[in-house]
């Protein structure tokens, strides 16, 4: 039976009533009463020197306020970057200025020159037109081993290349990797691209300013995964506002998926702006405006090798990435391709020598960071692919092979620097295989064959490192911030309870979700319990949502936080009850004296906590409201194993995804509704990836992919129904819930399984030499393959 | 400026409107019914889908004025007349078929078109329906089995959880 309330429990989400009767409040449907709207005119080549800005015209157009260039910025703090990766050689990587408007260059497609304010959007646009620009056009780098060539165009004329860095991980093993492939009785390699994306929430990104003029405060709403995160590097890097003159509001939000994390340039320009003309300003992002200035995700080159001994273990793996930067370094770009994705490198095996070079490489496009899954999903992709291809040379079930090569105690400590805490990659396989009738798979292809179809099979594994942590150890390895979070829960007097949590909800259902982890530790009813979440003015401190780090980190720090509670509360029970604090119990809600009917109930002991008449004054403090932050030991480590069947009709080269089925380790799950719904998701953003989706650029940099007319995005009909399980459970060893985190996993594992089978559909209709399609798997390039 | 009248959720509405004003800024900046959102600039992404007429029509494709003397339904008259979620609006959270929320207007309101012209559809019908509504959260797996449960079909017969 189910369980109807508390942890374990699918409530409807509470917060889906305001969505559902549109009474959502997202940034753009805050306006502010004498807001000024502003609008960027933006670069429409991809790299090129500013001559000349001329807003003379444009400032005399109806309804302007002031027209704004680089020259305004000049002396002020750039963007910033917040992670160095230090290169192979021991140096840092090389790291350029991000001016909030273009100075002396403009670098990639939409790169902001200059921002109109006016009375109205309208007139802002209008009046942007009558801004006279002279840019000399410069050859523009958009192949990333082109730019790396001597002599190549640079980006950056200040730094010495094109190359941020050349990581090496781990270094010091590279000889041991080498002898190892030397000794090797297979190996396989191979060449793939993982493609530029765009995150593409359904919300663009949008920003307003304020400035109260009597106290000297800003506030800026915008559409954040992190608002604590925008206040400090915003506050600090770009215009020199202390947090406590500083307010950052992100309030319901329309899906973020690792782009509405970063700080961006119209954040600072509004809330500047706002300082300057003392009214409150408003930019909305058109989606076209969207494509080229969010932060794009993946656009990695790769090549992977992999070693096997006679017997078919793993025996080293070697890989060189190239990873697209983009034209500027995004808030945390240089992390993704470096500690996201080479510690991933290890997978599901046991390989015991890993080698992993990453070049990191600026181009003339719009900068690259982390977009769901980020450094992991290409990590995995590289890695099941040559598994898969492996086993096809070798002639050996790719599930046994796997199978073979599973890492089967834990704690385990991979090559690459993490310590898998629990895990157990069988069970999830065997949970797959009881899903997806792999039996009778070869009657389902000959039925397709009958209709003229080909059909394929493809199973891969995944394992997912979330809620990166410590601090102190992300510190060493490059990170300008803490990775920990906080949770203040504060007990009101008759008994209802408010969570500030620094976690924030842009679809998640924390406002549903968090507050059973509170009711099943208090043992009182969840409409009790309030989640507050998204303005650094009520939540104390954050490091908000991405990497699948909320219930991991965030709901650990509410937990702590409510342990505490929960002590003070037995002090405040002990008293009244006139008992011993050792003997108090807390059950359904209510204090108890062990052994003794006597007890006391929950609203009691908290309105004693507010009106201390009969209170323990001497010990303890009134009131009931305590802060926790949660900074874990390690990382957590999801896994799972994923199965894709599909369908190829051979005369146009379309694939139909036929069935979908994953098999996920979550450890503990809060909310199982809510972890499968994203999945789903998580799913739809892979197999977008696999068969639909990419950013493409042309040789000068124009960005060819600017609106849904050229961005192919999932629509309903390009997705089957899922099957999606999460009953296989290693709880987390190292957090007080044993949860792992589940956002990010479908996006990780789904695009291998998609690419498997549709390899598999070729092998078996007689492509033998076909052993890769690099992605998207469009119908023009399947049909291509098939027929070249 | 030109002045403008039409019944918005069976309210009598005016307000003076540029001749290239878009119904989605009226019915947002005028109206103040921010429950119609703006999620791309090329009639593609169908957050802003209203009735209009008893049409569904795609409120950022078409000029305001074009809908003078109009008849138009937004998702923020969609709910019972006691307050409460209408069936489909229930079966969508019965059914976890949001997420962040965003693009969940325009569903509901073309969900609430596709069951009025064919009361139960199949599941390919109710995808085929929705390729001018793009959702990025939920991959339209608890979409399409919200709409088919507010069609009174036994979705837990048709899909998994």
């Amino acid at each position: 039976m189910p369980k109807d309330h508390g942890i374990g429990a699918s409530p409807k989400r509470r917060e889906d009533v305001r969505f559902l009767t549109g009474n959502g409040n997202y940034t753009d449907d805050i306006n502010i009463h004498g807001q000024a709207y502003v609008h960027f005119l933006r670069s429409d080549v991809a790299h090129g020197r500013i001559n000349k800005v001329d807003t003379e015209a444009a400032a005399a157009m109806p309804g302007v306020v002031r027209v704004f260039t680089g020259a305004d910025f000049e002396g002020m703090g750039g963007l910033p970057c917040g992670w160095q990766v230090t290169d192979k050689h021991g140096e840092v990587m090389q790291e350029p200025a991000h001016p909030v408007l273009a100075q002396g260059k403009v670098r990639h497609v939409g790169d902001p020159i200059a921002a109109v304010v006016a009375e109205t959007y309208e007139q802002a646009r209008d009046a942007a037109e009558a801004i006279e620009v002279d840019i000399e056009d410069l050859p523009a780098v958009v192949d990333m081993k082109a730019a790396l060539q001597d002599g190549a165009p640079k980006v950056h004329d200040d730094l010495k290349n094109n190359l941020c860095y050349d990581w090496g991980f781990v270094e010091e093993n590279k000889p041991a990797v080498d002898e190892a492939f030397d000794k090797a009785a297979h190996v396989t390699t191979l060449e793939l691209v993982n493609q530029r994306l765009v995150a593409n929430p359904m919300e663009p990104r949008v920003a307003v300013g304020d400035y109260n003029r009597s106290t000297d405060d800003s506030t800026l709403y915008t559409t954040s995964q992190n608002p604590h995160v925008i206040r400090l590097l915003m506050g600090a890097f770009v215009l020199g506002i202390p947090e406590h003159k500083l307010r950052v509001v992100a309030p319901d939000v329309g899906g973020g998926f690792g782009t509405k994390i970063f700080h961006y340039a119209e954040e600072a320009f509004c809330t500047y702006a706002a300082r300057q003309l003392a009214r409150p300003v408003k930019w909305t992002a058109s989606r076209s405006e969207a494509f080229m200035s969010d932060a794009h995700g993946r656009d990695h080159v790769t090549k992977i090798e992999l070693a096997l001994d006679a017997d078919n273990n793993f025996t080293a793996l070697r890989t060189e990435t190239y990873a697209n930067m983009g034209a500027y370094l995004s808030t945390f770009a240089p992390s993704v391709p470096t500690w996201l994705h080479g510690t991933l490198m290890a997978g599901n095996y046991k390989t015991p020598l890993i080698y992993v070079n990453v070049k990191a490489v600026f181009t003339n496009t719009v900068p690259v960071d982390a977009y769901r899954g980020a450094g992991r999903p290409e990590a995995t992709y590289q890695l099941e692919r040559v598994i898969d291809k492996a086993a096809r040379e070798l002639g050996v079930d790719p599930i046994e092979l796997r199978r073979q090569n599973f890492i089967t105690e834990f704690p385990y400590a991979t090559p690459v620097a993490v310590e898998y805490d629990t895990g157990d990659y069988n069970a999830t396989m065997d949970k797959l295989l009881e899903m997806i009738d792999r039996d009778g798979f070869e009657a389902r292809a000959e039925e397709s064959k009958k209709r003229g179809k080909l059909r394929g099979l493809g199973v891969n594994c995944y394992i997912e490192a979330c809620g990166i942590a410590p601090s102190n150890l992300v510190g060493q390895l490059g990170a300008r911030a803490g990775l920990y979070e906080s949770a203040t829960v504060r007990v009101n007097a008759t008994g209802g309870i408010t969570v500030m949590t620094g976690s924030h909800s842009h679809g998640q259902g924390h406002e549903t979700a968090f507050p059973q982890v509170i009711a099943e530790m208090l043992g009182i009813d969840e409409s009790m319990v309030e989640i507050v979440h998204g303005d650094t003015s009520k939540v104390p401190m954050g490091m908000g949502t991405y990497g699948s780090r909320s219930l991991a980190v965030g709901g650990s720090a509410m937990v702590r936080a409510t342990e505490k509670v929960i002590n003070k509360a037995k002090k405040i029970a002990a008293h009244l009850l006139e008992a011993s604090e050792a003997d108090i119990e807390l059950k359904d809600g209510a204090f108890s004296v062990a052994g003794t009917d006597k007890s006391v109930a929950w609203g009691d002991v908290t309105l004693a906590a507010y009106v201390p008449h009969n209170y323990p004054l001497e010990d303890i403090e009134p009131g009931l409201e305590e802060t926790a932050f949660y900074d874990p030991s390690n990382f957590t480590y999801p896994a799972g194993a994923y199965a894709c069947e599909i369908e190829l009709d051979p005369e146009t080269g379309k694939v139909t995804i036929e069935s979908f089925a994953a098999a996920d380790d979550f450890g503990n799950v809060v909310n199982p509704m809510i972890v499968s719904g994203q999945v789903h998701g998580g799913l739809a953003q892979g197999i977008g990836q696999a068969l639909l989706e990419g950013a493409a650029y042309d040789e000068n940099g124009q960005l060819l992919t600017g609106s849904y007319m050229d961005y192919a995005m999932p629509r309903a009909d390009d997705m089957p129904f899922f099957e999606v399980d999460h009953s296989c459970q290693t709880p987390c060893t190292h957090n007080p819930l044993g949860v792992k985190g589940c956002g990010e996993a479908g996006a990780i594992g789904s695009p291998p399984a998609v690419v498997n089978a549709v390899v598999d559909a070729l092998q078996r209709a007689g492509k033998t030499d076909v052993t890769h399609i690099d992605m998207p798997l469009s119908p023009s390039r399947v049909w291509a393959v098939m027929n070249g | 400026m030109t002045q403008l009248t039409m019944t918005v959720n069976g309210k009598a509405v005016s307000g003076d409107v540029e001749g290239r004003t878009l119904l989605v800024n009226f019915l947002r900046d005028t109206l103040r019914l921010t429950g119609t959102h703006v999620g791309c600039d090329t009639s593609q992404c169908g957050a802003c889908v209203v009735h209009v007429n008893g049409q569904a029509v795609k409120a950022c494709t078409m000029l305001a004025l074009e809908a003078e003397g109009a008849e138009v339904a937004t998702i923020e008259g969609q709910a019972d007349a006691d307050g409460s979620l209408n069936a489909i609006q229930q079966a969508f959270q019965d059914h976890h078929g949001l997420q962040c929320g965003f693009c969940t207007p325009g569903m509901v309101m073309s969900a609430a078109a596709l069951l009025k012209e064919n009361p139960k559809p199949t599941e390919a019908e109710v995808r085929d329906y929705l390729e001018g509504n793009i959702c990025r959260c939920t991959g339209y797996h608890n979409i399409v089995k919200a709409i088919m449960a507010a069609s009174g079909q036994d979705v837990g017969a048709i899909a998994a959880e």
